[in-house]
């Protein structure tokens, strides 16, 4: 084996092995996200997005149409404000309700888009007018347990 | 007479113990040996690169081979369970934690034991059964610096490697069977695991384990060699030993180095 060979050999296998450090801290560890470039931004502002999460796919009629890109909490009215990236291909009319659904009990949160009637359709950059927020089951069952409480008395 | 068998007992006992304690001291001492010679090593850089290639590049295959499957079985049975919960979502999260944190660094580790540490172990011992290393003694070339410190530094820098080189793998194995096969949505088994895996807490201490796995096989396998048995039988012997001894101080040392980065310091 002469040298020129192994040397070949090694900076290939190093180069792979740095190369498998560099995707475990990028690709799994999310160290850097590389943002999704094709496809148009729409926002919307929901009062509660629990469990929602970059990368989320965004659904419309069950078919994944885009996916959400960032989520922040805008501080003055305490919404979060959710930006979602649309495959070009789908316009969505300016009254589509914007909701913040679960797959089963326990499965992934996404965004569901049920589009309405306008012929006007969001632009790049628009903003989702109607939205729903996500159902937090804890609040539910509050809520459910305070009007059982409430219904005992007048029996 | 009864009185003789006892005492043979104890002598016995008394001599293995001796024996016990002196390879641990000369263990160490070979140790500060080999780390005080490393310098050399690196400055004749062409030995240790030919080490790495030796035991880095040519256990490429059986790494990359396991790790694919390793990805591939545990993303099957991963989905049997999770889908009982309707969360196959989740999947991404506990292929990616387990590979980073645990079966990455510790399969890789016993996969290079055996394939590159038990390799070292007889080629050493082989030279020390010939008498190449006297010789190397005779011409003042010292044996540690010219043969040992190569083979520790090639170990210890192959051997993260290739512990990322398996997490990586079976993370694709995973993404193969999980996303292409039973159809689990790309977007959820990448956006989980990414939000569930911490760089510095998961990645970082999974890299730290390999580091110390990969010290801990290549002064084994070196150290055997160099205290091998001059015989055909005492290489043999060394060679088993290196294995089985690098196999259980991987073990030990993964229960020792979870405890402390995953619930003490670490946490």
């Amino acid at each position: 084996m002469n040298r020129a060979t192994i040397d070949l050999w090694v900076g290939i296998f190093v180069t792979i092995g740095i190369g498998a450090l560099i995707f475990l801290s990028l690709k799994v560890g999310n160290l850097l996200t590389t943002p999704t470039t094709t496809g148009y931004r729409m926002e919307a502002r929901f009062d509660n997005v629990a469990g929602l999460k970059p990368r989320a796919p965004v659904k419309s009629a069950g078919v994944v149409v885009g996916r959400v890109e960032s989520i922040r909490l805008d501080p003055k009215t305490y919404e979060a404000v959710v930006t979602m990236r649309v495959s070009d291909g789908y316009q969505f009319s300016r009254d589509t309700i914007a909701s913040v659904l679960t797959a089963g009990l326990l499965g992934e949160v996404y965004v569901g888009l049920d589009a309405g009637g306008d012929p006007q359709v969001i632009a790049d950059g628009g903003t989702i007018t109607k939205t729903q927020s996500a159902l937090v089951l804890e609040k539910m069952i509050g809520q459910f347990l305070f009007d059982k409480a409430q219904q005992t008395p007048a029996k | 007479m009864r009185s003789s068998a006892i005492a043979r007992g104890v002598r016995y006992i008394g001599a293995g113990t001796i024996n016990a304690i002196v390879r641990l001291g000369f263990s160490a001492r070979f140790f500060m040996a080999v780390l005080y010679h490393s310098p050399s090593a690196f400055r004749r850089l062409q030995l240790t690169l030919r080490e790495i290639y030796f035991s880095g590049v040519l256990s490429l295959v059986i790494i990359l081979v396991s790790g694919l499957f390793v990805g591939m079985v545990l993303a099957l049975q991963g989905v049997e369970v999770l889908n009982r919960y309707g969360a196959e979502e989740s999947l991404g999260i506990l292929v990616a934690l387990s590979l980073v944190r645990e079966l990455g660094p510790v399969v890789a580790g016993l996969l290079f034991a055996s394939r590159a540490g038990s390799a070292v172990t007889a080629e050493i011992g082989l030279m020390k059964a010939t008498d190449q290393l006297s010789a190397m003694e005779m011409m003042a070339v010292d044996p540690i610096a010219r043969v040992v410190a190569p083979r520790f530094w090639g170990g210890v820098i192959s051997m993260p490697l290739l512990a990322a080189l398996f997490s990586a793998l079976g993370i694709f194995g995973a993404y193969l069977v999980g996303v292409k096969l039973i159809g689990i949505d790309n977007g959820a088994f990448w956006g989980n695991m990414q939000a569930a895996v911490d760089f510095k807490r998961d990645i970082g201490n999974g890299v730290l384990k390999s580091v110390v796995f990969g010290i801990i096989v290549s002064l084994i396998a070196v150290f055997e060699g160099y205290d091998a048995r001059p015989t055909a039988e005492g290489v043999s012997t060394a060679t088993t030993r290196t294995v089985v001894g690098s196999s259980l101080a991987i073990l030990a040392a993964d229960f020792i180095l979870t405890v402390l980065l995953f619930r003490g310091i670490g946490v």
